[in-house]
């Protein structure tokens, strides 16, 4: 098989209309998991033991099964539209790798803050809200960039639950022209395209902001 | 509910060996291709380092199951010889995985204090002796969490090789889902499936504290 230009040109439209779902589906995804993975490391801080390890518990499950299974399971356990369910479960999913890193954050606020603070008859809330978040979030704030890619990344799974995202698309041209090889190139491109140069930028943001806590942590998905 | 575990979970695990063979060939390919990009990434010549670095970001910048597609629907067509679904789908597992613990192997090499390669020099040993008995054991130490967890994200990965209809234990859930279309029924069969893949992952994820434990020991920390 050679690539052909012509029906390149004639499917890269058909494709490329898909992009507003897969690009919907990562943002929803993305501030769920933002959201989600703040509450989640909140919880596990908890000082009310039960919670703290029945939270601990979920998360370590969450992290440990494959998101397409739980795609599936939501799918078919909930009557909600194939889009919903595809934002919320990687939503959810990365929340859990988010709460990781809202943890380095935090424990890399001295605990003298937290003296102080109580010294200023702070509440809890408020020294969270005022003197521990402000500092903990904007030095992790490259690491939470790295996971919008990584969502970006995961959204063809959403394929699979007939959320039609770029990859679908790509597939259902390919079955009905039994010629993969250009959709599926086209969309891989569009998916580097878009991906690596973010990249970049995450990476530049890092730099910048020097040797943070958490910065440095290996294994981490970019 | 929950009632019929005598007769979903064995048709599961049928799917088992082909999930650990994936994973396996997957593991094998991926740590290989670590191993050889990473210190590919470090290397002093720039032809080397070009191609390295252009192999690392087309595998991270795409997708994975946009990577399982091609493989599973262009290789075959572009490739001399026959590319069977398993063949397709362990190269997209262990090129994608590969790509990322080679950086997981870059930067465990680079953090190995500059010292440690002019000792080595001063005491004349040979450039492959300096890899090999100074800095490769030190970084090994560094990037066992990393590759720990990079072997779990490749363990929930396999579930992937779903889409190009390999009968791993999600392809098999399919089948039974297809068959027992009551809600309460295909619940029953994907709660089956998460607790496998958990289980499963265990002691991937107790190996993998276990061995960051023994090689931390007899390391004075600064």
């Amino acid at each position: 098989m050679t690539w052909d230009w012509e029906f390149a040109f004639e499917v890269f439209p058909e494709i490329i209309s898909a992009i507003g779902i897969t690009i919907g589906a990562t943002v929803a995804a993305y501030l769920i998991s933002l959201t989600l993975g703040l509450v989640l490391t909140l919880l596990r801080r908890s000082s009310f033991k039960p919670l703290s390890l029945l939270v601990a518990g979920i998360v370590e499950f969450i992290r440990m099964t494959p998101p397409l299974v739980q795609l599936f399971f939501v799918y078919f356990a909930f009557d909600m539209t194939p889009f919903v369910t595809g934002a919320i479960v990687l939503g959810v999913h990365y929340a859990t790798y988010v709460s990781e890193v809202y943890r380095s954050g935090i424990e890399s606020v001295p605990a003298s803050q937290w003296e102080a603070s109580k010294a200023l008859n702070f509440s809890t809330a408020q020294t969270w809200q005022k003197v521990v978040l402000p500092q903990a979030i904007p030095p992790v704030i490259p690491m939470l960039g790295n996971y919008l890619i990584v969502l970006f990344k995961e959204t063809p799974l959403l394929s699979g639950i007939y959320v039609l995202e770029m990859l679908a698309v790509a597939q259902m041209i390919g079955s009905d022209t039994y010629r993969f090889l250009e959709p599926v190139t086209i969309v891989g491109f569009l998916f580097l395209v878009l991906s690596y140069p973010s990249a970049l930028f995450i990476r530049y943001l890092e730099k910048r902001s020097g040797q943070l806590p958490g910065s440095s942590e290996k294994g981490v998905k970019t | 509910m929950f009632t019929n575990i005598g007769e979903f979970l064995p048709f599961i695990l049928q799917g088992l060996s082909t999930t650990v063979q994936a994973f396996l060939f997957g593991a094998v390919l991926a740590y290989s291709i670590a191993i050889v990009a990473g210190l590919a990434r470090t290397s002093k010549l720039v032809v080397v380092r070009v191609v390295a670095t252009i192999f690392v970001e087309l595998f991270r910048g795409t997708s994975l199951l946009v990577q399982m597609f091609f493989f599973a629907f262009v290789l075959p067509s572009l490739a001399p010889f026959t590319v069977s679904t398993f063949l397709a789908g362990g190269l997209a597992l262990g090129f994608n995985y590969g790509a990322y613990a080679s950086e997981v192997v870059r930067g465990a090499v680079l953090s190995v204090p500059e010292g440690q390669k002019e000792a080595a020099i001063s005491l004349n040993m040979s450039k492959i002796q300096r890899m090999r008995l100074i800095i490769l054991p030190q970084a090994f130490r560094i990037m066992l969490p990393g590759i720990g967890n990079n072997s779990i994200e490749l363990l929930k990965g396999t579930s992937l090789v779903y889409f190009i209809s390999l009968a791993d234990m999600t392809y098999r859930a399919d089948i039974l889902r297809g068959a027992n279309t009551a809600l309460s029924d295909q619940i029953e069969i994907y709660t089956y499936l998460l607790l496998t893949y958990f289980v499963i992952a265990l002691p991937l994820v107790l190996l993998t504290r276990w061995l960051e434990k023994q090689a931390s020991k007899g390391v004075s920390t600064a």
